[in-house]
């Protein structure tokens, strides 16, 4: 009773989207926000029917689901089939897109600097302290780097960003790997914590000095500084979408894993490395199976008219062999009759 | 009304003591429904907070079971690997606080003082309203300005934070300290004045000695909100897991923790969590008490 009670309490200024009586009501990752905001309005336009989605961390959208709060949870750390089943509930993937380093530094644009995993690593795990340090110059010959001390930002919630992120570095360096490991929420050697996306952002934006790692639309929408990164093959990418692509082509979707996939470091001389997926959570038998049929149609029309929309924000949609996987799924496993 | 029948003419003698009887039963019972009304009232306050401590406890217990007194000697917040201690919270809560009181309590009383006695009139409730206007403001809204302004300046840092919190609590110093300034008997101060002493010995002297108890309950408010407060504080602390010697470090606050990672929390995680908050509800109660011991010397010290 105090447990539910005090988690229906949102603490934070949870951003709603139109909420109103009988809307498909959702919550968790804000990592594809920007995108399911939109495709609410478009939605509404097209249907009258409205989403009330709560961007309150992935860790918050499980969270969520496993108390019933919502027809369906957000998450951009993906399930595995055996805790799937075990919480009778089904996953699939709605949209992939790229997580970029932003940093704050005067003088320097996007593009300007590039940055591999482990000064990545090095960076978060408070070894490497300034920007003149010399991994960064080694990097970087040609930037005018100062000898700023960096300001490392992190999630300061339970985030699929955060879990992306610290999997990339996971791979990459064994010192993280030893030290940290990959979490929704790991023990940050370092930094400072900011709440969702939106706040790294914000953060970074507001702090000289400082470095954070944020989905691609949020670095758009608030004009931060990306960096581009040396990837898997050696090579330097900018984050694109035809990079983000290259690496989610790598992705081998499929109902026999629940859609497990991590995209981070994935092969591929264009591939983005630090490129991530973002699952719908829904219970294979739901309470409110009305509740479940409208959310369906809803990730049913997103399939079919939000591609562009998709794009317009930089995220991948999914390709179309894969939604008819999807769409097999929902047919087998959600009882909504 | 009784008594008026009283008077009433003699023909209606036997309906009288029954008119009057009847009068005074109702009263009594008015009263007796109100005893247990207000009763109830007070009882109801002491009913919550005590199932409010017994939740928590419950809620707890199973950090409280887990790591038992590490968890207040503990700095280590590690969620993936379940190891909780709740030091770096315990001290950012406690070294906020007591940075804004020390920087809130001289200017709040030295605003207090000004108004009262050297203001000129005109200025007085301009001031005033100002004051009650920031006591006013939503303390997101503080947080957002913190953000916004002093963050490019010291960063998200435990500093910060304790400045946001010492322009918090300063209009409560302030109007309480007014208020209570406001109630010092003027023949007192006169006679002060009249013996020659300067306006800062009136306050040091006259002022302050009678207000005592009435500046300290605004101290306490002042603190008490400090020690509670989360939204601002969240915005600007850096919510670092972390002890600095600098106070240009991040660090975090209990509430602050709470806020922040109460909604994917489960387990072990959820119930240290609920384990903070009781820990913050126990060093409240105690600032509150220490305010009482304080108080009751004083006016021993004063009686004697």
């Amino acid at each position: 009773m105090l447990f539910k009670s005090l988690t229906s309490a949102t603490f934070l200024v949870a951003t709603i989207v139109t909420a109103s009586a009988g809307d498909i009501s959702g919550a968790g990752a804000t990592f594809p926000f920007p995108l399911y905001a939109k495709w609410a309005e478009a939605y509404k336009k097209d249907s009258g029917n409205g989403l009330n989605y709560q961007a309150i961390g992935s860790g918050g959208g499980i969270k969520a689901i496993l108390a019933k709060t919502v027809t369906f949870g957000a998450s951009d750390i993906p399930q595995t089939l055996e805790s799937q089943a075990k919480n009778g509930l089904v996953q699939w993937p709605m949209v992939m897109g790229g997580i970029v380093a932003v940093v704050n530094i005067d003088g320097v644009k996007s593009g300007d600097l590039v940055i591999d995993g482990a000064t990545l690593a090095g960076i978060y795990s408070g070894a490497i302290k300034s920007w003149d340090d010399p991994a960064i110059k080694k990097l970087n010959p040609d930037a005018k780097l100062p000898a700023t001390a960096i300001t490392v930002v992190h999630r300061a919630d339970g985030s699929g960003t955060s879990f992306n992120f610290t999997n990339y570095l996971d791979k990459v360096s064994s010192d993280w790997h030893d030290k940290v490991g990959v979490s929704q929420s790991p023990e940050w050697p370092t930094g400072v914590g900011a709440k969702g996306n939106d706040g790294v952002a914000g953060t970074v934006g507001q702090t000289k000095g400082a470095i954070g790692y944020v989905e691609y639309a949020y670095a758009m929408q608030q004009k931060l500084t990306y960096t581009d990164m040396v990837n898997k093959d050696g090579k330097k990418v900018a984050p694109t979408v035809p990079a983000f692509q290259s690496a989610a082509a790598n992705a081998k979707w499929s109902e026999a894993t629940g859609y497990y996939e991590v995209l981070t470091d994935e092969p591929g001389a264009e591939s983005w490395p630090l490129t991530a997926a973002t699952f719908i959570l829904m219970y294979k038998e739901p309470a409110d199976k009305a509740a479940s049929a409208d959310a369906l149609k809803f990730f049913d029309w997103a399939f079919a008219s939000g591609g562009k929309m998709a794009q317009d924000l930089d995220y991948i949609p999914m390709p179309a062999t894969v939604v008819a996987l999807i769409k097999q799924t929902w047919a087998n496993q959600i009882k909504t009759k | 009304m009784a008594d008026v029948t009283l008077g009433d003419a003699d023909g209606k003698s036997l309906s009288v003591p029954l008119q009057r009887s009847n009068a005074v039963g109702l009263f009594r019972l008015t009263d007796r429904v109100f005893h247990t009304v207000t009763f109830v009232a007070a009882l109801f306050v002491l009913i919550l907070l005590g199932a409010i401590i017994l939740s928590l406890i419950v809620g707890a217990w199973p950090s409280i079971a887990k790591f038992g007194v590490g968890f207040l000697v503990g700095e280590r917040w590690s969620v993936n690997k379940e190891i909780f201690g709740a030091l770096s919270p315990i001290y950012g809560t406690l070294m906020t606080s007591l940075i804004a009181m020390v920087i809130a309590v001289p200017i709040g009383l030295g605003i207090a003082i000004f108004l009262t006695e050297l203001c000129p009139l005109e200025l007085r409730r301009p001031i005033g309203i100002a004051i009650e206007l920031l006591a006013g403001i939503p303390s997101i809204i503080y947080g957002i300005w913190g953000f916004f302004t002093l963050t490019p300046f010291f960063g998200q840092t435990l500093l910060t934070a304790s400045l946001i919190l010492a322009i918090m609590v300063l209009p409560f110093i302030t109007a309480i300290s007014r208020d209570v300034f406001a109630t010092v008997p003027p023949v007192l101060k006169e006679a002060a004045y009249g013996i020659g002493c300067t306006t800062w010995e009136v306050a040091k002297n006259v002022v302050l000695p009678y207000t005592r108890v009435g500046v300290v309950g605004g101290v306490m408010l002042g603190l008490g909100r400090a020690l509670g407060e989360t939204m601002a504080v969240t915005f600007v602390i850096g919510n670092s897991h972390s002890i600095a010697a600098s106070l240009l470090s991040p660090a975090t606050t209990i509430s602050a923790t709470i806020a922040n990672e109460f909604q994917e929390s489960d387990g072990v995680y959820r119930s240290s969590l609920l384990e903070l908050g009781l820990l913050l509800f126990v060093i409240t109660f105690f600032v509150l008490a220490a305010a009482r011991i304080m108080l009751m010397r004083l006016e021993r010290k004063a009686g004697a």
